[in-house]
This record gives C-alpha cells, structure tokens and sequence, in this order.
C-alpha cells in the first residue's frame, strides 16, 4: 500500500492539495451556494430565514415595490438601484483616480537608482501595512470641520485677508472617493512598479537610438509593456472598493450608502439576511463580469502576485 | 543615454503622491500626544510630569508619563490588551496551517498531475476575484446555519452551545489567507532548478531526503514570504472578521471601528501610532532580510 502510494504521482498531488482543496470548499464554495438558496428565501417575523424559492428579494433590488403612493399595486422604487450605480461609478472613478497617481510614483520608483530604490519602495509599504480602519480614522480626523486641512485653508485665507467659513467635507460623496484612492493606491503602486522594473534599460537606447523622443518612447514602449501592472492593479483595487463599507461608513456617514453598506445592515441591524444574501450576489456577479470583460480585453498578467 | 533621469513632471508628481500618503499618518501621530481629551484640535502637549494626572476642564495638565500620557492610558485599557491577544493569537494559528497547506498545495499545482488539479486551482481563485464582504457573509450564514442546526439536534445548552468566537474567525482567516500563500510559492517554484534534484537522487537519496535537504531549502524564502504576507493579512482583516467574530473574539480592528463610532480620545491615536510603529520596525526588519538574500548576487 504505502509502496504504491510512493509510486503513484497522482495519489501524491491529491493528497498534497486535498487539504486546501477541502478547507476553501467548505468555507467559500459551500458559503457561496448557501448564500444563493438563502437568497431566495423570505425573512420570518423574528429575523429568521424560512426557506422558499421567491424571487421577491431580486425584483426589490431592481426596484420593483408594493409600497406606492397614490394607491398603485406596484411601481418602481429606484432606492437599491441607485445604490448599486452608485458603487459601480464610485468604483471606476477609484480605480481611475488611482492609476492616474500611482503610475508616475511607480514610473520614479523604477527609474531611481537601486540603493534608492528600496528605500521609496519602503515608503509605500508603510502606509500599506498600517491597518485599513486606522487609515480612515486619520483621513475622518483631516477632513473634519475642525481639522487640519480646514485649518491649513484658514491659516492661508488668513494671510491673505480673505473671509473664510471651514468647509463641510466629511461626510459627502468626495470625502469618501478620497478615502477609497488613499485606502487602495498602494495597491496599484506595487504591481505598475513591478512590470516598469522588468523593462530591460536597452528598450529605452534602442528606441532613442531610433530617434523617438521622451514623450513617443514613453507611449510606444513604456505604457504597452507595463500594462500588465495597470491590469493586475485594477483588479486589486476595482473588487475591493465594490464591496467596503468601512471608508463609507465613517467618511460618507449616512449620507453615501454603498452597496456594501447595504449588505451589512441586511445582516446586523434591518436583520433580513434574505435580502442580504441577494444583494451580495448581485455585487458578486457585477465585479466577475466587470473584471471578466476586463482581463479578457487586457489579459491577465502575473504582477497580481506582486502585491 | 542616463536610465535614471527622471523629467521634474515624474518627480513633482511622486512628492506629491508621497506627502498625499504620509500626511494622514504623521497627523495620526501628532494627535497622540494632544493635550485636549476632545481630541477635535490639537492644543498641544502635555509638557509636566506629576505623580497624578492633574486635568483642567477636558485638558491634561500633568500626568505621571508626561506627553506619554495617552500611551500609558491605553497599556492600562483591558479592552485592548484583549483585543491585542486576540488579534495575535488568531494570525499566528491561522498563518501557520495556512502557510504548511498552502505549501503543500503549491507543490501539488507546480508538480503533479492529478484528477482534482482544475478544481483546486479553480479554488484558489475564489478569494482573489470575489469581494470580501461577500466571503465574509457567506461564513457568517455557513456558520449561524450550521450551528443553530447542531444545537437544536444535540439539544446543547448554555455555555456549551456553538456560537462565534476565536475559532471561527481563525478557520476563515485560514481560506481567505491559503490562496496567497499558494501564489507566493508557486512563484518560487517556478524559478527552481530541477537538476538539483536529479543531481540528489542519482547520488542515492530517496524522494523524502531530497524535498527535505534539497527543495525545501531552497523555496523557504517563498514559504516564509507566503507566511510573512499571511500574516499581516489576518492582523489587517476587517471584514471577515467582522462577521465572524462573537463575544470574546474581537480584535483590534474591530475594536478600534467600535470606537470610531463613538466619543474618540487620543487613546485611539495612541494605539494607531504604537501600530503604526511595529508595521514600520517590521517593514524594515524584513527590507534589511532581503538586501542580506540578494547582497550575494549582486557582488
């Protein structure tokens, strides 16, 4: 038995990758079909599931609703809607922001000396490896109204003798843009960087020796050989801000609701997992057909690892 | 032509990326040190020392650890003596079965043909492209379900019913860590030398001795990054554990979220910057490791 064990390659795998295999089965594969069957149950009267096989919780999500005005049978509530575009916009928007900043900070890193290099390397991974629920703490505490970036406008309009009021900026939609880009712009730091570093110095004389200028060997061989970075970035930053509800959550208050947000009160305060549950699939299925069309149009580079 | 000549645009914007990135940070730690325990301005620091805290209004005046004050405050508060066991004890239990079987799935991927390859690899990718919110309510009802199940059936009562806690925050800080693990080694793997391997069999040593003294050693530095990575991603988790945990489980990122909801004095600053001092230590430990792994190659 043992013998043939030690022989047979493929007993060998199986047993080596039997243990992930059945640990990620029982906590995500089950949990997903779990959440699924839940999703098309109803909510009893104490916050139970009962389960049935109802579509109700989708159709709310689309906003279909029986609680109408004028004494209408049904019409059309855009609340869950708007939450859902609402995530899905704040989301791109993120990502954008976010390779807009880190590809020039990733593009410095690469270009600076080795000995440097590591050093403003060291710099990203700081703010990267501070705790997430620490990092909004610290952009609530700027942000306030009596914080330092109204007391850094004051002092200025101060100087130059111009009135000034502090501006309301926590809790609103931008506050919480700013907290998504801060929260994941390392993320996008660290792969950019690795396909930048790949790019073997002699692309660069070769295509000056060809008489390409800055800005053209920038567009002809930089940008088309770190795309994988740019690629891997975005799925690492795209998916997470779908699905947060802490940045939006301290920064937004109650005024920015996402559809992580929504989930979360399904779950602990309005207590209707059902609901819940079809909400999070929803999110689910809008990330994998966003980033589905996404790396099928760019590929799917290996620097994902780097981060 | 100079490989690292940088136009001022490049490095106008990376200043600028990097004052965006720190300046958060060194507010954090600025306001730990604040005088006011409203902690909405900073009014500066505590300057005296006295045997006792002495307070004027919602000011601190003098205390026995002098502008250390919010730091001895917090060594003081059982709640996060609590909550920093936890945190500790569920990332090393979780990183060290993630780290031993995500290893050996690594292994298994890189080496070997087997009938249940495309599932696990399949797996594997589950956490990577699925939000972790969902990842997170999916354990949540996998856990209420099944427990709430088992109860009912071992009629369990009192204390010895199943509810959240320690271990289920741990079990699903292990699936969403494995994956990484995994992708770390593999990677490893990969840039390996399979003749060293050869090279050992053919001089007499059996399959067993050869992982141990000849591929082992040399994809460890994988193994320890994958558990390195492991690691800080259970201590940084919010959102599984958020859902995952119960009464006696929470962990500082929990209780610090807890706080942020309510009155919040410089003792959450005080945390923040000793959390943001040991990631800093840490960081630097593990640049200096490295420079000391590649220094060979180089020279």
């Amino acid at each position: 038995m043992l013998q043939r064990f030690r022989e047979n390659k493929s007993w060998q795998g199986t047993f080596l990758a039997l243990p992930t295999t059945i640990w990620l089965f029982v906590l995500l594969v089950i949990p997903l079909f779990l959440t699924l069957i839940i999703s098309f149950g109803q909510r009893s009267p104490d916050g139970d599931v009962i389960f049935s096989f109802s579509l109700n919780n989708y159709t709310r999500l689309f906003g279909y609703s029986t609680d109408c005005p004028e004494g209408q049978a049904s019409c059309f509530d855009p609340l869950y809607v708007n939450i859902l575009w609402r995530s899905l916009t704040l989301a791109f928007n993120t990502t954008f922001i976010v390779i807009l900043l880190a590809y020039p900070l990733a593009y410095f890193i690469a270009r600076a000396a080795p000995k440097q290099r590591n050093m403003f390397l060291f710099m990203v991974l700081i703010p990267l490896w501070t705790n997430f629920v620490i990092r909004v703490y610290a952009w609530m505490m700027l942000l306030r109204k009596e914080g330092a970036i109204n007391a850094v406008i004051g002092w200025v309009a101060h100087l130059l003798h111009i009135p000034f009021t502090p501006l309301e900026m926590l809790y609103t939609p931008s506050a919480v843009l700013v907290g998504m880009v801060y929260e994941f712009l390392p993320f996008m730091i660290l792969p950019i960087y690795t396909s930048l570093e790949k790019i073997d110095n002699s692309l660069y004389e070769a295509a000056a020796d060809l008489g390409a200028n800055a800005v053209r060997t920038f567009l002809r061989v930089t940008l088309p050989l770190s795309m994988p970075g740019v690629v891997a970035g975005t799925i690492l930053v795209f998916i997470p801000v779908m699905g947060t509800f802490i940045v939006s959550d301290i920064l937004g208050g109650r005024q920015v609701i996402l559809v992580g947000n929504l989930i979360q009160r399904q779950f602990l305060d309005a207590r209707d997992p059902t609901f819940g549950s079809a909400a999070s699939l929803i999110l689910m299925v809008l990330t994998l057909i966003v980033t589905f069309f996404y790396t099928r149009k760019f590929g799917f580079g290996e620097e994902i690892v780097a981060a | 032509m100079n490989p690292h000549k940088r136009s001022p645009f490049v490095i106008a914007t990376a200043v600028l990326v990097y004052v965006f990135l720190y300046a958060p940070i060194v507010g954090l730690i600025l306001y730990s040190f604040n005088a006011s325990r409203a902690n909405v301005t900073f009014e500066g620091f505590i300057t005296q020392t006295s045997s006792r805290v002495v307070m004027d209004g919602s000011m601190v005046v003098s205390s026995p650890c002098g502008a250390f004050h919010w730091f001895c405050d917090l060594s003081k508060n059982d709640d996060v003596l609590e909550a920093a066991g936890n945190t500790l004890s569920i990332a090393f239990t979780a990183t060290i079965i993630a780290t031993i079987i995500g290893t050996m799935a690594a292994l298994a991927l890189q080496r070997y043909d087997f009938k249940i390859k495309p599932v696990s690899q399949l797996f594997l990718y589950i956490p990577i492209v699925i939000p972790e919110i969902v990842m997170g309510i999916g354990a949540l009802t996998l856990f209420s379900q099944t427990f709430g199940w088992l109860n009912d059936v071992l009629h369990l009562t009192g204390d010895s019913r199943l509810s959240l806690g320690l271990a289920t925050v741990t079990v699903s800080h292990i699936a969403f860590m494995v994956p990484f693990v995994t992708l770390v080694v593999q990677a490893r793997l990969q840039g390996f030398d399979k003749s060293f391997e050869e090279a050992a069999m053919d001089l007499g040593a059996n399959e067993w001795i050869t992982f141990w003294r000849v591929t082992f050693p040399s994809i460890l530095p994988g193994v320890l990054s994958g558990g390195l990575l492991a690691f800080t991603l259970s201590l940084d988790d919010f959102v599984i554990t958020f859902f995952t945990n119960g009464p006696g489980s929470t962990t500082l990122p929990i209780y610090v979220y807890g706080l942020l909801r309510r009155i919040i004095t410089p003792q959450v600053n005080a945390l923040s910057t000793v959390w943001i001092s040991i990631v800093f230590l840490a960081v630097l430990l593990l640049q200096w490791l490295q420079n000391r792994e590649e220094k060979p190659k180089h020279e």
